[in-house]
Order: C-alpha cells, then sequence, then structure tokens
C-alpha cells in the first residue's frame, strides 16, 4: 500500500538537473499534471508500490530525486499503459517512468543481473520474457 | 494470396501451439502466411525515451525488408510483437529526423518511412475476411464451451495502436462468437498480466493472475483465449502457483485464439500441440466433446 | 643509439642500400605512429617490418586462429574496416589497431550432460536476450559472418541454423568489441556447433558398418595381398584403376567387384 510519509520540499533537496533530464528523457510537460489520481486508481501493481504513480510526478516536478530513486515504483511498474491512456490532460505516465528507470541504468547500474536469475528459470522464461526483462532492467 | 507474416522468436519453440494451429488455419481459409524471410527479434518492448534510437533498429530493419519483398502489410500472432512492430512503424512516419537518422544507420539500401501496414491476425479475420464468411467456414461447433476473452495491454495501448475500442474492446467477443464459442465477457479482460516483472518480482505475477482469473471464473469461464506468449505464461504459471496455495482453486485453460480457430474449422487436433498448454485443455475438450 | 633510431633504420637502409627494391614503400599508422613499409606485405609482416616483435596477438599466421584481429580506418572515412592481419596487405595510409581481445563470459559447463534443446543455450548465456540487433558485430566481423542472424537463429531456438552460419567462425572476438549488448557471440556459437555437431547431426550408419567390417577382418585378406605385391605392380595397379564417373548414379557399381 502507498504510504503517507511526510516529505520536506525545499529549494536545497530540489534537483533541477534531475527534473531537466526527466522532461528531456520523457518528453512530457510535467505541469500538466493537476493530481486527479486516475493514474493511480488504474494501476494494476499499485498495491506494491510504495509511492504511487500519482505522486511520483508531484515529487518529479519538485525535483526530490532521493525520494523517487530510493523507491521501488518504477522498478514495480510494467508498463501497461492503463495510466497513459486514462489520463485526462493526455500525459504519457509511462514515460516518465521509463525517464526514472533510465537514468538509473544508463549509469551502468542494472536493476536485474541475468546471472542472478536462476538456471531453472532460465531454461523455462519463454524468449519474450527475458528479452523483454533485460530490455527495462539492464542498461 | 499469400500475407507477409512476423513470427517472433517465442512462437518457434514454447508457443508452437500459436504458430502452427494460424499457419494451418489460414491456408484452409485461402490466406497463406508467408514467414519474411531473415526476421530478427523485434525487441518484445517498445522503448519509452524520446532520444533512444537504437532499440528502435529491430522493428524497423523487419519493416524494411517487408518494403523490399515488395508487400505492403505485415501481419502478427503475437499481440507484444504487433505493439512494437506498429509503435516502430508510427515513428518512421511522424519524426523525420530520427526516421533520417534511422534509415542512414540501418544501411539497408532503401529509405523506410513508414509505408508497410501492421496487423494483427485478429484484425485480419475481422477486416479482410468477415466475420460471416469465418462463420460459414466452421465445420465444428464449440457452443459448448464457455470462453473468456483476455486482451491484455498490447492490443490495446497506446491508443495509436490500438486494433479495437480501447475502453470497450469487442473483437475477441465477435471472434468467439464467429467460431461458435460462447463468450464471457469479464471485468478484468484488459488488465495486465505483468508483463516482464516475470523475471524480477513473480510473486507479483501470482496476484495478478489471480485478480484476473478470479474475474473470469466468477462470470462463469470455463476457458481463457489469448493472444500473447508473455500472457500466457504469466498467467499459466501464476495459476500454478494459485492451486498449489489454495487446493479448491478451479483451474481455467488457457488457450491461443489460434487453437480454437482451427478446432472450430475442423482441422487436425495435432498441429494445436494441447500438450504445450497450460490449465488441461484436453481433459475440458473430451468433456464437452469436442476432443475425442 | 636509441630505441627510437633503431626502429627507423631498416626502411631507411632499405631505401639507400637496395635502390633496386622493387616494391614501392607506403606510409600506415601503427599505434598512432607512422611508418612506410613496402607495399603487397600483410599488416602483420608490416608491423615486424617496422620493427615490431609479436609475442602476443599473432598465431598461426594463416587466417584460421583468430589471434590477429585487427581493426583499421582509411583518411577521411567514418567506417571502420576489420581484417585479420596475417591475410590483409597493407593500403596507403591505413590507421590500424589490434584488439587481441575482449575480456568475456564464457560459460563453465559438463557438455556431457547437455542435451539439444535451445534451452541449454538460454540456461548458460542469458545474455542472449540483450543482443539489440543492431548490426555492428555483422559490420566488424572479418570472416563475413551473418553475425546477427546467427544470434537471431539462436533466440529463435534454431541451434542448427546458427551452427550452419557460423562455420567460419574463427574466434576473433571483434565482434564482442563491438557489441552493444556485451554479448560473446563466439562463445555462444562454438556451443551451438558442439550441441550440433555432438547431438544433433545423425550418426553415419555406414561408418559405423564399415568400421565394423574392417574390425571383423573383412579386409585383412587383400591388405595381406597387396603387402606381397612387387611396387612397379603396385604402380601399374593404381595407375590403370578404375575411378567412379563424375556423373554416377547410385546403384554404379565397378567392373571388378572383389573388394565391395
Amino acid at each position: 500500500m502507498t504510504r503517507k510519509v511526510p516529505v520536506t520540499i525545499s529549494p536545497k533537496k530540489s534537483r533541477r538537473e534531475f527534473v531537466k533530464k526527466i522532461k528531456e528523457l520523457s518528453g512530457q510537460n510535467l505541469q500538466l499534471c493537476y493530481q486527479c489520481g486516475l493514474c493511480s486508481g488504474s494501476c494494476p501493481a499499485v498495491t506494491n508500490m510504495d509511492i504511487s504513480p500519482r505522486q511520483i510526478i508531484e515529487l518529479a516536478r519538485l525535483g526530490l530525486e532521493e525520494e523517487i530513486v530510493n523507491s521501488k515504483t518504477v522498478w514495480i511498474c510494467a508498463s501497461c499503459l492503463a495510466c497513459t491512456v486514462n489520463c485526462p490532460r493526455g500525459f504519457d505516465l509511462s514515460k516518465v517512468m521509463e525517464a526514472i528507470r533510465l537514468l538509473t541504468l544508463r549509469k551502468n547500474i542494472d536493476y536485474v543481473r541475468p546471472e542472478d536469475i536462476p538456471l531453472q528459470e532460465r531454461s523455462e522464461l519463454p524468449q519474450i520474457a527475458m528479452v523483454s526483462g533485460l530490455r527495462k532492467f539492464t542498461g | 494470396m499469400s500475407l507477409a507474416y512476423y513470427p517472433g522468436c517465442t512462437l518457434k519453440t514454447r508457443a508452437r501451439n500459436l504458430e502452427e494451429p494460424a499457419v494451418a488455419s489460414m491456408e484452409a481459409l485461402g490466406l497463406k502466411l508467408d514467414e519474411i524471410p531473415r526476421w530478427n527479434c523485434c525487441g518484445a518492448v517498445y522503448s519509452l525515451a524520446d532520444d533512444d534510437l537504437i532499440h528502435r533498429v529491430a522493428p524497423i530493419r523487419n519493416l524494411i525488408r517487408v518494403k523490399k519483398q515488395g508487400k505492403m502489410e505485415l501481419v502478427t500472432l503475437c499481440a507484444f510483437c504487433l505493439n512494437t512492430l506498429k509503435r516502430a512503424n508510427l515513428l518512421m512516419k511522424e519524426d523525420v529526423e530520427k526516421r533520417d537518422t534511422l534509415n542512414t544507420f540501418i544501411d539497408e539500401g532503401i529509405a523506410y518511412s513508414g509505408e508497410v501496414k501492421v496487423v494483427h491476425l485478429l484484425e485480419v479475420l475481422r477486416d479482410e475476411i468477415g466475420w460471416e464468411a469465418l462463420a460459414q467456414k466452421v465445420k465444428f461447433s464449440l457452443r459448448e464451451l464457455k470462453v473468456a476473452p483476455y486482451y491484455g495491454c498490447t492490443l490495446l495501448r497506446p491508443r495509436e495502436v490500438a486494433i479495437d475500442n480501447v475502453e470497450a474492446p469487442s473483437i475477441l467477443r465477435e471472434f468467439l462468437k464467429a467460431i461458435g464459442a460462447t463468450p464471457v465477457d469479464f471485468a478484468e479482460s484488459t488488465r495486465c498480466c505483468g508483463s516482464y516483472q516475470i523475471i524480477s518480482n513473480p510473486d507479483d505475477i501470482s496476484e495478478y493472475a489471480r485478480d484476473i482469473l478470479n474475474s473470469a471464473l466468477s462470470h462463469g469461464a470455463e476457458a481463457l483465449v489469448l493472444t500473447c506468449p508473455l500472457c500466457d505464461y504469466n498467467l499459466g504459471q501464476g495459476q500454478k502457483e494459485l492451486m498449489k496455495k489454495h487446493n479448491e482453486f478451479r483451474e481455467l485453460s488457457l488457450f491461443y485464439f489460434t487453437q480454437l480457430l482451427a478446432l472450430a474449422l475442423g482441422l487436425d487436433p495435432q498441429i494445436c500441440h494441447f500438450e504445450l498448454n497450460y490449465g488441461n485443455p484436453e481433459s475440458l475438450l473430451r468433456e464437452k466433446g469436442l476432443l475425442s | 643509439m636509441s630505441i627510437k633510431a633503431e626502429k627507423k633504420k631498416p626502411a631507411e637502409t632499405a631505401v639507400k642500400e637496395k635502390e633496386q627494391v622493387a616494391a614501392k614503400l607506403i606510409p600506415i599508422y601503427i599505434m598512432g605512429k607512422r611508418y612506410e613499409v613496402p607495399e603487397g606485405l600483410t599488416i602483420m609482416k608490416a608491423m615486424e617490418y617496422a620493427g615490431y616483435v609479436l609475442i602476443r596477438g599473432c598465431g598461426c599466421r594463416g587466417g584460421t586462429c583468430g589471434a590477429c584481429g585487427t581493426v583499421y580506418r582509411k583518411p577521411g572515412d567514418y567506417k571502420l574496416q576489420v581484417a585479420l592481419a596475417c591475410q590483409k596487405t597493407v593500403e596507403p595510409d591505413m590507421y590500424i589497431a589490434q584488439i587481441p581481445f575482449f575480456p568475456v563470459n564464457r560459460a563453465l559447463y559438463d557438455f556431457s550432460k547437455l542435451t539439444a534443446a535451445p534451452e541449454e543455450v538460454f540456461k548458460l548465456y542469458p545474455e542472449l536476450f540483450r543482443c539489440v540487433a543492431c548490426n555492428s558485430c555483422t559490420k566488424a566481423c572479418p570472416q563475413g559472418i551473418e553475425v546477427m542472424d546467427a544470434i537471431s537463429a539462436l533466440k529463435q531456438g534454431n541451434i542448427a541454423e546458427a551452427a550452419r552460419l557460423s562455420f567460419d567462425c574463427i574466434q576473433c572476438g571483434l565482434c564482442t568489441s563491438r557489441c552493444f549488448g556485451e554479448l560473446a557471440q563466439y562463445h555462444m556459437f562454438q556451443l551451438a556447433r558442439r550441441i550440433y555437431g555432438a547431438k544433433i547431426v545423425p550418426r553415419a550408419e555406414h561408418l559405423t558398418e564399415m568400421v565394423k567390417a574392417v574390425d571383423e577382418g573383412r579386409y585383412d585378406r587383400f591388405l595381406e595381398d597387396l603387402k606381397q605385391t612387387k611396387e612397379d605392380d603396385l604402380k601399374k595397379m593404381y595407375q590403370e584403376r578404375e575411378v567412379e564417373p563424375m556423373a554416377a548414379g547410385e546403384d554404379w557399381k565397378p567392373k571388378d567387384t572383389t573388394y565391395l
């Protein structure tokens, strides 16, 4: 369940570079979001997330990089695009999720290492699972 | 008449039970599926980053090869491949700058700007054959089979590649009616199966499977019809885990739409390769008198 | 005398002392330094001409071992060219660098326990699925192998096709050096060829039968007879032997069927 955690917003914590990179990578205007919460409502994975999709956008435009990077939200996202398709402002949240993932992956820090997948699973997983998983979780 | 056909890697191994009945069925319907030569893996997921070009090379190269063959349409069976190929195709149509860079890098000798039309086999059945014409070719009624249509994500999202109405799709229901099966609509038919999360968070997949399968069961379904090998794996494995934990969980048989098509057309059940399916479909089919 | 001067000496002396040498000298760049070497030499010989003593990155000198993978550029051209140093002759203004190898992930396995299933390859080399089909590997192959197509075949589970396409691979590793996905293509191909040869190709039954016949002594008598024959007679027998014609059908038989 997403938790209610007090977050300190201050100019000192706000990372402008972070906001800029997210805007560039996703091509999305973060100001479009009016926090209606339809995205969180459509998300099939929201119950497992610590920070909800709606909260991610708010944190992103405040430049609170630390909270976002330490959350597991973007790594549980399955890019199902339910949020994108339902957003009343035509905002593509799936691209923002991808941008946040890429900021870590492009530093050559992988979320999944192929060698950590158990041998038995490696022989059972269909190719489509391995290709898509390694695309999203390795740099 | 023949259609340029893109299989995708999994259809050559684990999902032979999606490909073989399709090839045989389309042959019986007079439209041959012609596998494009030298195709490479499309990459499964579409890259969502604005500056990313390298991950678009794979799907675009396949489309260029189709154009080189002189074919104007490309058919896929796998919904995930459809999504990736179609989105890459749109990029080549709309983004001039990226199109030029990609054409130069891919270097296949011809320039490509999205000329090929990418379609899913369901669209071919609906638009090129038509449900009425299909219904007339049905030799074997599947009336007794209560099948829940499961779309997943990739046939319907994002809006620009959807093959049907995004909020209220009906193509699978119409397909099931045409082949004489009984469609059972249910609430979670467009909910994501978890996709690639199976490699990193397999426990979440079991949860998603539980929600989807429970919903189908509660609406009276005996089987689920699918269009994607990843959905098949996730729901199948998820169901297995659920049955281990809860003895009373009623198993649903998972079918590919092409298998039901082949059965309805009266083709040899051997080509359906039911041994590769999850949820024990053979015993369900025998129970219904649909398999000897 | 400094080492630099020593290295220059052979070229200069060659020009001064042997004016009648037919080979023209052309400039090439080795390790960023310009040398004048005789036209017609291979890259490897040109490096040795320039004074380098090769103790690594050279092997069979016959285009088979893959030790001498070399990358070069020509001025004004952005494209990277590849070659084997022992096979490729030098061209004017060639700018070369040698890639001995990139450290690679070589899976450890007990071959006797493997089956012919494609899942064996997926298990041992899961990074196979990181391939993005960029084709950089094909462009880097000095043997002209369609590397991307062979990897594609492996992803599709077609070990036989991967083995067939990678037949000419000499394990030089240039593909790996350019690979976006950090795959060790040549190790994956070697596994595919090993599985193909040992577990997929059908055994030649007539070979087993023939070996059995030899062991049982069917040909001992003939061999003894030949051993007793005089050299001149042997030569005559060889020259007058009946040869199977090129267009012979399956049921062709020699006139003398004693040895069949």
